[in-house]
C-alpha cells in the first residue's frame, strides 16, 4: 500500500485481513484497536445528538429534532410496532432503537472521514449486539410462555405427532444456531467485504495510476468506479443497519407472539 | 486458510494474521459496553422525551381539532339562531302589514259610515225643515187665501164678513172640504148675476 509497493508492479500487495487489525495501544488480545475507539466516538456521537436535539422538546421541530423523531419513529412505527404488535412493543422500542442508531453511526464511519473504517468490519461488535439480540428474544419468549412452554412454542400447533420431533429439531436448530450465526455473520460480512472492496479499488487505482503503458487510464477508471462504490457502500451500511434492527424485531415478535 | 494465503500485517502480532471471524476479546467487550450505553442513554432519557413529544403534538392536534369543532358548532348555533330571528322578523313584518291592512279597511268602512250617518242626518234635518217651511207655508197660505176670499168676498157682498168668518170657522171647513174633495164648484156667474 505504501507508493514504493505501487511503483514496483511486482511489489503490489491486495489488502487483506491484516489491514482491519489496527491496534492503537498494546497489543494481543487486550489491545485497545482503532474500532474499539471508533466505538467509543459513536457512543459520544450519538450521545450529544441525542441529547441535542431532544431537550428542548418542541412541537413545532427544528431540524435535528425532525432528523431524530424521523429515525425513531421508523424505528417505532415501521419495524417495532409492524413485526412486535401494537400491545408489546413499546417495551423493545429501546432496544431497537440503540441497534439501529449504534450499527448505522458505527456503520457510516466505514466511509465518512476521518473515522473511515466500519466498526462492525471487526467480528467482535456484531457478535456483542447479536448475543444481546439473543439473549433478549430468549428471555422474553421464557417470560412469555413459561421455560416448557417456551420451548413447545417452537413446533407449530396442529402438526401430526409424527412431524414433531423432526420440526422441533430444526426450529431449535434456527433458533439456537441458524439466526444469531446469520445475524452477526451477515453483518459483519457486508461491512468487512464492502471495506475490502474500497480499499482494493483505492489501492489498485494508484498502483495503475503509477503504473507505465495503459495502465494508469484503467487506475482512472478505477478510481471513478470508486467513487460509485462509495455511494453504494453508503447503502449497503444503511441497509445492514435496517436488516440487523429488522430481523432484531421479528426474532423478538415471534418470541412474545402468542402462536407460532 | 486467511493465515495462510495472506502475509500477516508484519507487526508480529498473532492477531493480524488469525482469520477474521475470531473476535477479539476486547472488542467484543467494547461492543458490549458501549452498546450498554446507548442503550441507557436511549431508555433512560431520549425515548422519554421522544414520547412526550409525541403525546403532546397527538394532544395538540387533538385540542386543535376540538376547538375547531366547538368554533363550527357556536358558528352553527349563531346561524340558526340569526335564521330564527329572521323568520320571526319576517312573521312580524308580515303581521304589522295584516294589522294595518285591516286597520284601514275598518277606518275606510268607518269612515263610510259616518258618511251614510252624517248624509242622512242632513238629508232628514232638510226634510224636517222642508216639512215646516210647507207647513209653515200651507198655514200662511191658508191664512193668506182665507183673507182674500173673506176680501174677496167682503167686497162681493159689501160688508165685512171677517168677523163673521172667523167665528164661524166657515173658511176652515171650507177648505177642509175642499181638501177632502167634498165642494162642487158652483158657477161663479150665477153669484156675479145675482151680485149685480
Amino acid at each position: 500500500m505504501s507508493i514504493e509497493a505501487a511503483v514496483l508492479p511486482t511489489q503490489y500487495e491486495p489488502p487483506g485481513t491484516a489491514d482491519f487489525w489496527i491496534p492503537l495501544i498494546g497489543d494481543g488480545a487486550w489491545a485497545f484497536t482503532r474500532a474499539s475507539l471508533l466505538a467509543l466516538v459513536s457512543v459520544g456521537l450519538i450521545w450529544w445528538w441525542l441529547h441535542a436535539t431532544t431537550k428542548k422538546k418542541a412541537l413545532v421541530p427544528s431540524m435535528g429534532q425532525m432528523g431524530t423523531e424521523a429515525v425513531y419513529g421508523f424505528v417505532r412505527n415501521g419495524i417495532a410496532k409492524d413485526l412486535i404488535g401494537s400491545k408489546e412493543f413499546l417495551k423493545f422500542v429501546p432496544l431497537l432503537f440503540s441497534l439501529f442508531v449504534f450499527i448505522l453511526v458505527n456503520n457510516l464511519f466505514g466511509v465518512v472521514p476521518p473515522f473511515q473504517n466500519p466498526t462492525m468490519g471487526r467480528i467482535g461488535f456484531p457478535i456483542a449486539l447479536t448475543l444481546v439480540v439473543f439473549v433478549v428474544y430468549h428471555w422474553v419468549g421464557i417470560k412469555k410462555h413459561g421455560f416448557v412452554g417456551y420451548w413447545k412454542s417452537l413446533v407449530p400447533a396442529g402438526l401430526p405427532k409424527a412431524m414433531v420431533p423432526a420440526i422441533f429439531f430444526l426450529e431449535l436448530i434456527t433458533d439456537m444456531f441458524t439466526r444469531p450465526v446469520t445475524l452477526a455473520l451477515r453483518l459483519f460480512g457486508n461491512m468487512f467485504a464492502g471495506h475490502i472492496m474500497m480499499i482494493l479499488f483505492i489501492t489498485g487505482g494508484w498502483y495503475m495510476l503509477n503504473s507505465g503503458g495503459i495502465l494508469p487510464i484503467f487506475g482512472g477508471v478505477t478510481w471513478i468506479m470508486t467513487f460509485v462504490m462509495t455511494l453504494f457502500e453508503l447503502l449497503v451500511e444503511v441497509l445492514q443497519a435496517y436488516v440487523f434492527t429488522l430481523l432484531a424485531a421479528l426474532y423478538i415478535g415471534g418470541a412474545v407472539a402468542d402462536e407460532h | 486458510m486467511h493465515a495462510l494465503t495472506f502475509p500477516a500485517a508484519g507487526d508480529g502480532s498473532g492477531w493480524g494474521s488469525l482469520p477474521p471471524i475470531i473476535p477479539h476479546p476486547l472488542e467484543l467487550i467494547f461492543g458490549l459496553v458501549t452498546f450498554a450505553v446507548i442503550y441507557w442513554v436511549v431508555k433512560q432519557k431520549i425515548m422519554p422525551r421522544l414520547e412526550e413529544i409525541y403525546a403532546e403534538r397527538a394532544a395538540a392536534i387533538e385540542g386543535g381539532i376540538n376547538k375547531a369543532e366547538e368554533a363550527q358548532a357556536q358558528a352553527q348555533a349563531a346561524l340558526q339562531e340569526y335564521q330564527a330571528q329572521l323568520t320571526e322578523a319576517r312573521a312580524e313584518a308580515s303581521r304589522i302589514r295584516e294589522d294595518a291592512k285591516a286597520q284601514g279597511a275598518q277606518i275606510i268602512a268607518e269612515m263610510k259610515q259616518q258618511a251614510a250617518s252624517e248624509a242622512t242626518r242632513i238629508t232628514d234635518t232638510a226634510h224636517k225643515q222642508i216639512e215646516a217651511e210647507r207647513q209653515q207655508a200651507l198655514v200662511s197660505l191658508r191664512n193668506d187665501v182665507g183673507r182674500i176670499s173673506t176680501d174677496l168676498a167682503s167686497r162681493i157682498v159689501g160688508e165685512s164678513l171677517h168677523d163673521e168668518t172667523r167665528q164661524r170657522g166657515i173658511v176652515d171647513r171650507f177648505l177642509a172640504e175642499l181638501e177632502s174633495g167634498d165642494v162642487v164648484r158652483e158657477k161663479v156667474g150665477a153669484v156675479e148675476g145675482e151680485d149685480s
